[in-house]
């Protein structure tokens, strides 16, 4: 079975699939193209599933690789490859994708063949991104994964749509590239390859490794997004339709924090220890400062757009502190935040559907008639504040543990997070759930359905088996943290 | 003095259309019923036969078609043969010069002139349409198209100062007449007086910098040219004067700042048609007398021109995306993103001699060759879309004419939707990848602010593109007719469209006959 190219399948099973859900055309064909969305979705993860079976964990090296000129003009090549720190975000994002297209099922009534097609294309770009080893197809997949979701956003999103679609265009399309000028510099550089794995071991002078850097930095730290450059986030989540709030979330903040590995950490490694400071104050002031931002929000979704935004900083911390219990928990938070960020973007689309609006005053007592979906929400909600037994727990108290043995006022200001977390996820939740009936909309409320539950339900699993049981997540990471860390380690001067 | 009859074999495809033109003129005197219908015919059928021709007869083209083809999976490497044996047959094995010189056939050129006359075609088929609703369906114009291609095929294979001039006058008249072509409208002729005024301004700076050089050089031809400077035998500070005014008279011909207040206008104030016509493969020319004059002939004073065209390039880019901001009407934002494209087509041109060191200089230009093949592929297309929405008596020439298209026809909103985002510079469309040839070209000679400042003014220019996507998919529809347009417009447009996408995905073919057209030219 080794033969078998996964991971082209998994980027372009996706891709095609959702070519072929667009040819279903108008409307009169919805049906079809739901069913034919579902049916890509479910294959593009079954193909995924071999990436992690058959993942050797004990090696740190570039696994399931693929590789075919693609354009030798410039000696770009068609090169793909996981390891450990990549194989997880492959499969995150196929089963997502699945879950996305079951949460627009009944939703999305207008357009469903584009809609569909958006996310199954955007999926296998996600994928190609995860997977690609050569640096110009890993930017040409970076790219492309914009336009899919500037349309999702600006064709079903709210009714602040179109500032938002463009604003997170242009904001990541300015760090992007910039990051294409570093990328052709590193060109020029390795003598003609832009080959991800040869740039890893490109000597370079400390001048050039602070430029390249920042140009990488400027990329990542807007997809991220760390603070200052985060406020297109909570604009794109809130007008975005529930399934790009929950792909944004799971999947496309990652892809920042992905970045950091890939490139920033090991190609520039004596410019990142160099600026570990600032990017430690950076992460700690997302962690902190919008952690309090959250606190005052009004509106479900920015408050868990700047929750995000909060956890991400926790993910950044991680990498910066150079310490393997730091990177890996940093990792599992990735993960876990993909599963609980979804889950609390479908929960409040669940709440959306149902009465239109967003703003948590306009709930209050949602127990009372939504009982089965109360149990769910409370779930995900410990989660994203970091209980003990739920996914969300054990990242942050591995990137703890990371901090305590890098510097204790570090870990200990990270730790705040614990309790605002807890502050605005657990406050949030008693001001919709608890109290009394807030309204006659809320009494009218049904609980959730069987297509509801099922997803939900499906996220629950994941939250508290990776809460209870993470080793064999941890266990495919671990060779190639180690690697990474050796690797930066070793000055490049 | 001995009459050497000269070998016409070179020259084969522009003879072709010069007969060609003298027949339709003839036979549309004498057959005035089906005058119009059978003009076109033979425009086109004249347009693709000189292509054909100019494959045939330029040297290693063939051949190097054939290489580019004997990639494609199954029957490629057959079709590979027999392109090889055709190329044994008929093509020149080298650079040739022939008319005393004044005419080089190259695969430079024979590149160049096969895809203008594949432009010209097929801005002839999507503009037959619109003219035929408004009542200019006639065949002057197919005939001034075809009198516009000779000339630009005579620029294209320009090797004497002369014959480069001589092409570009035939070219350019042909232009300003097609631009007049609807006398009646006011704003026509308006654009036609302002296009044929700078026009012939730009003309005459050049002419007056070919004087310069003449004057310095002792030579009108450009290996001669070449020649002369080399051997240091030429005043200095002539030549560098002369070059000025060279170097201005391209750049009103390119279309850039801050030589570019035409383009606009003309654009705007010119039957889509036409506008069509001037956006695609005038470019090219101009891209081919920019490589003939500059880099043929005065190769040697890089140095100086080089500069000059950074101060241009930079202006086009950051006036040209900032500009085009600010427009409502579709053919004026096009231009000023014509304008921003041609600045970027410079910079490969700049990137060619660093500190005296041509290695750089064959990536350079074929990048610069490269994105104006690309340019000219997504033009045809963006102002093929804007005719496909005009009907008779109405214009789409406003950007919200394109309100709600993926509501109205969602094929052709998605075929708009690549060409803007290729413009833009996203990938996987061919844009992206002339965007990153240029780049890598400007970075590898070291101007990386250069290239910093290129990518800040593309974030600009990507929001105007992306209002174009706005419009199109986020905006409601206030106009329901339907897209009504002929099979064969359709069925082009689409490929054109999807060219794009394809040539995105797979660019290995087109960038590599570019630079092998550089490597055999050079």
């Amino acid at each position: 079975m080794t033969g078998m190219p996964f991971l082209s399948l998994a980027i372009w099973i996706p891709i095609l699939g959702g070519l072929l859900v667009l040819a279903t055309g108008s409307d009169r064909n919805a049906p079809l193209a739901r069913s034919l969305s579902m049916l890509v979705a479910l294959v593009g993860f079954a193909v995924t599933i071999p990436l992690f079976t058959q993942f050797d964990a004990s090696s740190s090296s570039m696994q399931f690789a693929e590789f075919l000129p693609w354009i030798p003009r410039f000696n770009i090549n068609y090169h793909l490859g996981v390891d450990g720190i990549s194989v997880l975000f492959v499969l995150l994002n196929a089963f997502i994708t699945i879950i996305v297209v079951m949460a627009g099922w009944q939703v999305i009534q207008e357009k469903v063949a584009q809609y569909m097609a958006a996310f199954l294309i955007m999926s296998g770009l996600m994928n190609g991104i995860f997977s690609a080893l050569d640096g110009i197809l890993f930017y040409v997949f970076f790219e492309a994964s914009l336009i899919p979701l500037y349309l999702v956003i600006g064709i079903w999103g709210g009714a602040n749509r179109v500032y938002a679609a463009i604003k997170f265009f242009l904001y990541t399309l300015l760090g992007s590239l910039l990051m294409l000028i570093a990328l052709l510099y590193l060109f020029m550089q390795a003598g003609g390859s832009f080959s991800i794995l040869d740039w890893h071991k490109l000597p370079l002078a400390m001048d050039a490794q602070q430029l390249i850097f920042w140009a990488f930095l400027i990329a990542f730290a807007v997809k991220v997004p760390m603070w200052p450059v985060h406020t297109w986030l909570p604009d794109a989540h809130v007008e975005a339709p529930t399934g790009g709030s929950v792909v944004l979330a799971a999947i496309a903040l990652k892809l920042g924090a992905y970045g950091f590995l890939r490139f920033s950490l090991p190609i520039v490694p004596d410019a990142s220890q160099a600026m570990a400071p600032m990017m430690i104050a950076l992460s700690l002031i997302a962690v902190i400062y919008i952690g309090f931002v959250a606190l005052v929000q009004t509106d479900m979704k920015k408050l868990v757009a700047y929750s995000s935004i909060s956890h991400m900083g926790f993910v950044t911390l991680g990498f910066f502190m150079f310490n393997a219990v730091g990177l890996e928990g940093a990792l599992v938070q990735m993960i876990s935040h993909g599963f609980v960020s979804g889950a609390m973007f479908l929960c409040i689309g669940v709440l959306y559907d149902r009465m239109h609006t967003r703003n948590i005053a306009d709930y209050g007592g949602v127990v009372k008639t939504m009982p089965k979906f109360a149990a769910f929400f409370m779930l995900f909600a410990m989660a994203n504040a970091g209980l003990p037994g739920t996914s969300g727990f054990i990242g942050e108290f591995m990137v703890v543990l990371g901090a305590v043995q890098f510097n204790f006022w570090v870990a200990f200001a990270a730790a705040t997070t614990l309790i605002l977390g807890a502050a605005y996820t657990l406050w949030m939740y008693k001001r919709v759930v608890f109290g009394v009936v807030g309204n006659s909309h809320v009494a009218e409320l049904e609980d959730i359905g069987t297509r509801e539950f099922a997803f939900l339900g499906i996220l629950a699993l994941c939250v508290l088996a990776m809460g209870l049981y993470p080793f064999p997540f941890t266990e495919v990471m671990h060779a190639s943290v180690n690697e990474l860390l050796r690797h930066v380690a070793v000055s490049k001067l | 003095m001995n009459f050497v009859v000269p070998d016409f074999y070179p020259a084969a495809a522009e003879i072709l259309v010069a007969v060609m033109a003298l027949v339709i003129m003839l036979a549309s005197t004498f057959a005035r019923r089906v005058a119009s219908d059978l003009a076109y015919g033979l425009a086109q059928l004249t347009l693709v036969f000189a292509a054909l021709v100019s494959v045939l007869v330029s040297p290693n083209l063939l051949a190097a078609v054939a290489a580019v083809i004997s990639e494609v999976p199954l029957f490629g490497v057959r079709l590979a043969e027999v392109l090889m044996s055709l190329a044994e047959g008929y093509a020149a094995n080298e650079v040739v010069a022939t008319f005393s010189g004044m005419f080089i056939g190259d695969m430079l050129g024979g590149l160049l002139k096969v895809f203008s006359l594949l432009a010209v075609a097929i801005a002839l088929l999507y503009g037959r349409g619109y003219l035929a609703d408004r009542k200019m369906d006639r065949p002057e114009y197919y005939l001034l198209s075809l009198l516009m291609s000779l000339g630009m095929m005579v620029m294209i294979s320009a090797n004497h100062m002369l014959s480069l001039y001589m092409g570009l006058e035939m070219m350019s008249l042909s232009l300003y007449g097609m631009v007049a072509f609807d006398r009646d409208s006011p704003r026509a002729t308006e654009a036609a007086m302002k296009y044929f005024v700078l026009g012939a301004l730009a003309s005459g700076l050049l002419l007056y910098g070919m004087s310069m050089i003449y004057g310095a050089t002792g030579s009108l031809e450009l290996s001669g040219i070449a020649q002369s400077i080399y051997h240091q035998a030429a005043n200095k500070t002539v030549l560098v004067f002369g070059l000025v005014f060279i170097v201005a008279g391209l750049a009103f011909k390119l279309g850039v700042v801050p030589f570019h207040m035409w383009v606009p206008d003309v654009y705007q104030g010119a039957p889509t048609a036409v506008t069509l016509m001037i956006s695609a493969a005038p470019k090219l020319a101009a891209f081919a007398i920019t490589m003939r004059l500059l880099v043929y002939g005065l190769f040697e004073l890089a140095d100086q021109w080089q500069t000059m065209l950074m101060f241009l390039a930079v202006l086009s880019i950051v006036l040209g995306n900032l500009a085009a901001i600010a427009q409502t009407n579709i053919k004026r934002m096009l231009a000023y993103s014509g304008i921003s494209h041609m600045g970027f087509v410079l910079l490969g041109l700049l990137a060619g001699v660093v500190d005296g060191d041509r290695n750089f200089a064959l990536n350079a230009y074929s990048s610069a060759m490269f994105y104006a093949v690309s340019y000219v592929i997504m033009s045809l297309a963006s102002f093929g879309m804007v005719i496909l929405l005009s009907r008779a008596g109405f214009e789409a020439e406003a950007i919200d004419d394109f309100k709600g298209l993926n509501k109205r026809n969602s094929w052709f909103a998605a075929l708009m939707m690549i060409v803007m985002f290729s413009m833009a510079g996203i990938p996987f469309f061919i844009g992206f990848f002339a965007k990153l040839s240029v780049l890598q070209a400007v970075v590898a000679a070291g101007y990386v602010w250069l290239a910093v400042l290129a990518v800040l003014m593309s974030v600009i220019g990507a929001f105007y593109y992306l209002r174009v996507v706005k419009i199109m998919y986020f905006d409601e529809p206030t106009d329901s007719t339907p897209i009504r347009a002929q099979g064969e417009v359709r069925f082009l447009l689409s490929a054109n469209g999807l060219a794009i996408a394809v040539l995105g995905l797979l660019p290995q073919g087109l960038m590599s006959l570019c630079a092998y057209a550089l490597l055999a030219s050079l």
